[in-house]
């Protein structure tokens, strides 16, 4: 029942800030994802690291003809990204609290709704419950980009919807032909992804026309448009720069991972082959992603976009990592996958909370700013240093274990990945230097008097910074919860299965283990 | 202890960075100051304690958590003292303490000095974390973090844009470098699967056939990219372009981070893995040259630099590409002694110099100086000192190491006589720029402007210089080369070739019988050339001043070609960062906004027209969806029936 | 002569469908929404034509009934049909049916 409520309460909260009055609706919110985040960290009770098995298992029928069910569990590989989303969600409200100042109880309605989705996509083990969560954390997003976003954000959010749109509805196709192999298959319709796992896709190689070819091409444009990956990666600046604080917050923190995410459920485990045959593809475009996300941000005016194609070039890192397939790149990846949504969260509410007193995010108009917000600037460049993967900072363990897992892999790419290195720095420092350093800036003449960062700003900051240190050194506490499931990864990378375990909480252990739906 | 000594100057740090807006540099100094003492205080501990320790066991570990564990693969948060690192750990707590001491009178009236103690505290402790690491990617974090403070540092003064970029180029230089550093580290750790440098070095020698004379070995290659770190670090060609630049942070941090002490650590370094590197000749060949053209061509630069602070960093570009040269045929021992006693002449004339613009009011054109002698005797004879240390006048302690290099450069089995003669010119011109410093800045004939009084600095800025000039004068004699010692009374050791031999891979020097003869006629030769130099120098520039302009237009080509630093800057601006920008540029309109966008215009635009043509249906009149209902129903009846 | 006289069901009938057909074509090609309210009258006084003579000639009263019940609507309609109307046209002063095609895709 743990992920149940863990999906369901937001939902609860939404009835609540509803019937509230709208004056109420932040802190309603507020307080209540913080609850729900208090009560996340209730899996570290229940979940036990020790094992690759399936935990807290939910299941009972929902479409009985179709094989579909509700069919809910976690496993390492969606342990964290569970945390994440329950921990950004109230920074995320906290950060808006002052840039959302028309319809705010729609808003927050929004947050709550597009939590729920995502958590729910993260622990959904049937192919069509993932579907419809997936889908579902669209539309709080359409509206949040639409509503609340800048002067283009009608445009931006109808790019972003039909983009993620058309991916996903191509999967759905694909979902549906799987659920009718298992018939022929299994002997049974089944949507769950315990079932897809057992199925034996035809692939022939040589081919492209196979079925295992096709399959892996569909979920991967669900997938990869999600991530994105280059060369689908436009949607992302659009929606990014004309999104308000927190929905960029919200996107590059946790939606960009439901992509990546599917890569590490579905693509990898379920088209072993095709995987094996099309990873060169893949981890050039991860190292193309990297390099031409990196030389982008660097001739951007714009700070915003300048950080969307970080992101780019960040979320190549994490494919590059999934698919060197071996322990050092998964774990480097779903490590980077948190730490971006750390600092790329904490990026997004910096240049946020600077455009709140400026109303500029052009970089040309900014200079000197560390002489006049000395707090502002210190926190800046603590996240830049993350982002710019500096060791001790969660950014450097990530990318240093994916370039590790790569070289081992194959060297050349690591070769040409490593170049991001250098080149993060270069857009990263160039904008700290136009923005902080130098000469007083047109926006500093402007506003002589602009405050520093204040109390709720610094208080919605402080845990990110603290992650930020925290994840840089202590990785291991993190690395060690997804450890058995992804060893389990890599070494059944043919047959790989996820056995079931029952609540620990419950007597007869043994019967979970042995059942297999 | 130990916690002491690493953890005292991240406490400094601390304390300073929380009460960064204070304005007092006596309070922020005095807690970084102490903090650097107990650092210093812990260190003359170890020191004590790993002299009392038999030869074989002088290696004291300390471990404080596992950091990064995944699969096979384990970097300990594990720390080592052993005689290496605890001569750079006394390097860098000693000279440190000392800079740190000089920076409170040099930052008396700066707007946020308790913001630059923090800082400079916090590069002690990452240069602790790289040279005490036990492991390189412990080793990797002091890397990056001394990166990190050195770009803090240089960019301290950010109003000004110039300072501001320098440190940002720093910085980025320094990443091109960590890159090959990275690989580096995975291509060592796919030969030996550990990244422990005991483990590392254990393995090189207990396997011999690991030595490979092939370009494209691992063993050569993991010895590049490590050195491509290395270049990056300690500024070597082509990388060195960040460190004068770098002379835009204040003075004490150039003492400090761009003489004495980070950039350095790319010779430490290799030292460190001395065993890995015996194995890959070709590399050492390659970064011996790298080394030895180094320090040629940046001491040529600094013969015609007007800027002081320029002068001393070409220099120290330049006695980098010295210590190098000396890893690179194999004297690591040399290397050590150079760095050593460049870390003190080095620190020492850096805070002279910095004594001196402090004097004259932030001005570092040494065409605005000149006769300071007599209006501050303090800092000219320290700088005096730090002069004969440089140009290796007999006795003096870079006498000692710098003689040392040159004779293993020709004598090492991996060195050669063409590595000598450029190491030799090198140390002319090096005795030649010097004497024009210190003939531009103390001596001749004042060229001061009315409206500045120099006058000599506080006790706090002069103490430092006095301890620092008796090091630069003595230290020369805790590594006195064995031909030199075979003629002095009582035959001294080696002892810093001693203290740190158990560390050393095993490398036989050939021993000839007119190895003696051969090495002080080279001296001999190196001498009179340095000689000559600085009597050259001193002609030019004090007994005829005039002439060294005529010089000058006389070989005008030549004169703008050092002036202009051989154009390398704005090379790497055409030729590739421009470009890259371009690039940048031409990606972003063209393929994302020209092509990629284009094609998901495209794609929708097709949906569109598609729904365009059935869009006439839709005419919004009433009377025709009533017809359209009509022919349905026309339609189904006909079909019913 | 009476049977040759006589008034056949389908002499009903035909009127019965020609004063549908009428108010179809009123429906669907006439502009004014006056004329076209009329002519939905029309459709139904030919639907109420065609159930009475049912009616009779079947002996069902059912037919008379229905009649009952569609005239009552049909005034029903017309009042709520002219109200609107009336309305329309204070707002718009327009009866023209084409000026109201908000629904064109």
């Amino acid at each position: 029942m743990l992920l149940s409520s863990l999906i369901f309460l937001p939902l609860l909260f939404v009835v609540l800030v509803a019937i509230a009055p709208s004056w109420l609706a932040k802190p309603i919110t507020l307080v209540s994802t913080i609850m729900h985040f208090l009560f996340s960290l209730m899996l570290f009770k229940h979940f036990d690291p020790n094992t690759a098995a399936l935990q807290l298992v939910e299941k009972s029928p929902w479409l009985k003809e179709l094989g579909v069910s509700y069919f809910i569990g976690v496993d390492g590989i969606s342990f964290w990204l569970i945390i994440l989303t329950t921990f950004l969600t109230p920074v995320v409200v906290a950060a808006s609290w002052s840039t959302i100042n028309k319809q705010v109880k729609a808003f927050h309605i929004s947050v709550l709704v597009l939590e729920a989705a995502m958590i729910g996509s993260f622990v959904a083990f049937d192919t069509i419950l993932f579907y419809v969560f997936f889908e579902l954390s669209l539309i709080p997003m359409y509206f949040i980009v639409g509503i609340w976003g800048g002067e283009n954000r009608i445009y931006a959010t109808m790019k972003f919807f039909i983009y993620t749109m058309v991916g996903s509805l191509l999967m759905l196709a694909g979902i549906i032909y799987l659920i009718f192999q298992c018939d022929v298959q299994l002997g049974e319709l089944s949507a769950s992804v315990l079932d897809f796992y057992r199925l034996d896709l035809t692939f022939v190689g040589g081919t492209f026309m196979s079925p295992q070819n096709i399959l892996f091409f569909v979920f991967c444009l669900a997938f990869a448009i999600k991530v994105p990956m280059f060369p689908f990666h436009t949607w992302l600046p659009d929606a990014h720069v004309q999104a308000p604080t927190g929905g960029s917050m919200i996107l590059a923190g946790v939606m960009l991972k439901m992509g990546t995410y599917g890569f590490l459920r579905f693509v990898l485990p379920m088209f072993p082959e095709a995987v094996a045959v099309w990873t060169p593809l893949f981890m050039g475009l991860g190292v193309v992603g990297i390099i031409y996300g990196a030389l982008v941000a660097m001739v951007q005016v714009d700070m915003k976009k300048l950080v969307a194609y970080s992101s780019v070039s960040h979320m190549g890192y994490v494919i590059l990592g999934l698919f060197t397939m071996n322990l050092y790149g998964l774990q480097g990846s779903l490590f980077q996958m948190l730490a971006h949504g750390i600092s790329t969260g904490a990026l997004f509410m910096l240049v946020g909370v600077i455009y709140e007193r400026t109303h500029s995010r052009k970089i040309a108009d900014y200079g000197g700013l560390a002489k006049a917000l000395p707090i502002y600037a210190i926190c800046f460049l603590i996240v830049t240093f993350s982002s710019i993967a500096v060791p001790m900072t969660n950014g450097f363990v990530g990318e240093f274990l994916i370039l590790f897992g790569t070289w081992q892999a194959a060297p050349v790419y690591a070769g040409f990945a490593v170049l991001g290195v250098i080149l993060g720095a270069a857009y990263m420092l160039w904008m700290v230097k136009k923005v902080f350093f130098g000469e007083d800036g047109e926006v500093i003449k402007k506003y002589p008097s602009m405050p520093d960062m204040n109390l709720r700003e610094l208080l919605t900051m402080a845990p990110l910074i603290v992650l930020i240190f925290w994840m840089g050194l202590f990785p291991g506490v993190f690395l060690k919860y997804s450890n058995k499931s992804m060893e389990n990864l890599v070494q059944n990378k043919e047959e790989y299965r996820i056995k079931l375990q029952s609540f620990r909480t419950t007597e007869l252990p043994e019967i979970g283990d042995r059942r297999e739906f | 202890m130990f916690y002491a000594l690493l953890f005292a100057p991240l406490i400094g740090f601390f304390i300073n960075g929380v009460r960064f807006r204070s304005k007092n540099a006596q309070v922020a100094g005095a807690i970084a100051c102490t903090a650097m003492a107990v650092s210093f205080v812990s260190a003359v501990g170890f020191f004590f304690k790993l002299k009392g320790l038999p030869v074989d066991e002088r290696a004291l570990q300390f471990l404080l958590f596992d950091w990064i564990k995944v699969g096979d693969f384990s970097a300990p948060m594990a720390f080592t003292i052993d005689p290496l690192s605890m001569v750079m750990t006394l390097i860098i707590t000693g000279v440190g303490f000392l800079i740190h001491l000089f920076s409170v009178g040099y930052m008396s009236h700066d707007e946020r000095p308790a913001k630059y103690f923090s800082y400079l505290n916090l590069f002690v402790f990452n240069m602790l974390l790289l040279v005490l690491g036990s492991n390189l990617l412990v080793m990797f974090v002091g890397w990056e973090g001394v990166g990190l403070c050195s770009y803090l540092l240089i960019g301290f003064w950010f109003t000004d844009p110039a300072k501001a970029a320098a440190g940002m180029k720093a910085f980025i230089t320094n990443r091109i470098g960590d890159a090959g550093f990275l690989l580096g580290i995975f291509t060592l750790f796919g030969l030996t699967s550990t990244v422990s440098f005991a483990e590392v070095n254990s393995y090189f020698l207990n396997n011999p056939n690991m030595l490979s004379t092939a370009w494209g070995a691992p063993v050569t290659l993991a010895c590049l990219f490590l050195f491509i770190g290395a270049m990056g670090k300690s500024a070597q060609i082509p990388l060195y372009v960040w460190l004068p630049d770098a002379m835009a942070g204040p003075t004490p941090v150039s003492a400090l981070i761009h003489a004495a002490t980070m950039v350095t650590a790319g010779v430490y370094m290799i030292i460190r893995l001395n065993p890995v590197f015996l194995a890959a000749p070709n590399a050492m060949m390659v970064i011996a040259f790298i080394g030895a053209l180094t320090a040629l061509m940046a001491a040529s630069i600094g013969l015609v630099q007007n800027d002081i602070k320029k002068v001393l960093a070409y220099s120290t570009v330049s006695q980098l590409g010295y210590m190098f040269l000396a890893v690179g045929v194999g004297a690591f021992g040399a290397a050590l002694a150079h760095l050593m006693t460049h870390a003190f002449f080095k620190a020492l004339m850096f805070l002279g110099s910095g004594s001196v613009i402090h004097a004259m009011h932030e001005e570092q054109d040494m065409r605005k100086m000149g006769g300071l002698r007599k209006l501050m005797p303090v800092t000219h004879f320290t700088f005096l000192m730090g002069w004969l240390a440089i140009i290796g006048a007999p006795g003096f302690s870079g006498f000692f190491s710098k003689d040392e290099i040159l004779w293993m450069s020709f004598h090492s089995p991996r060195g050669s006589i063409v590595l000598w003669v450029i190491g030799a010119v090198a140390a002319l011109l090096t005795a030649f720029y010097m004497t024009r410093l210190m003939a531009m800045t103390f001596w001749g004939r004042s060229r001061v402007p009315e409206n500045v009084h120099p006058h000599e600095s506080p006790l706090s800025m002069t103490i430092p210089l006095m301890v620092l000039a008796f090091l630069s004068v003595f230290a020369g004699f805790l590594c006195i080369p064995h031909g030199i010692s075979t003629i002095l009374p009582g035959h001294p050791h080696n002892f810093l070739d001693e203290w740190i031999h158990p560390l050393m891979a095993s490398f036989e020097m050939p021993h000839g019988p007119n190895d003696l003869a051969i090495e002080f006629t080279l001296m001999g030769l190196t001498l009179l050339g340095i000689l000559a130099s600085v009597l050259l120098a001193r002609y030019l520039y004090i007994t005829k001043p005039e002439a060294a302009d005529s010089a000058a237009k006389k070989y005008s080509a030549a004169h703008k070609l050092l002036l202009n630093k051989y154009w390398v800057d704005e090379a790497y601006f055409k030729g590739l960062i421009n470009p890259i920008i371009r690039i940048s540029r031409t990606l972003w309109v063209r393929v994302d906004v020209k092509i990629i966008d284009k094609c998901t215009y495209a794609v929708s635009d097709m949906v569109k027209n598609a729904g365009g043509g059935l869009k006439m249906v839709q005419s919004g009149n009433l009377q025709v969806y009533g017809l359209y209902i009509l022919i349905g129903l026309v339609f189904s009846v006909w079909f019913l029936l | 002569m009476q049977s040759s006289l006589s008034i056949e069901i389908t002499h009903y009938l035909f009127v019965s469908g020609a004063m549908f057909v009428l108010g179809l074509a009123g429906v669907l090609l006439r502009k004014n929404i006056i004329v076209i309210l009329m002519s939905v009258e029309l459709m139904l006084n030919a639907v109420n034509l065609a159930f009475v003579t049912f009616g009779y000639y079947l002996q069902d009263v059912n037919g008379a009934i229905i009649t009952l019940f569609v005239i009552a609507i049909a005034a029903a309609e017309a009042a709520v049909g002219l109200a609107l109307v009336v309305m329309i046209y204070k707002n718009y002063k327009e009866t023209n049916i084409r000026f109201f095609e908000h629904l064109k895709g």
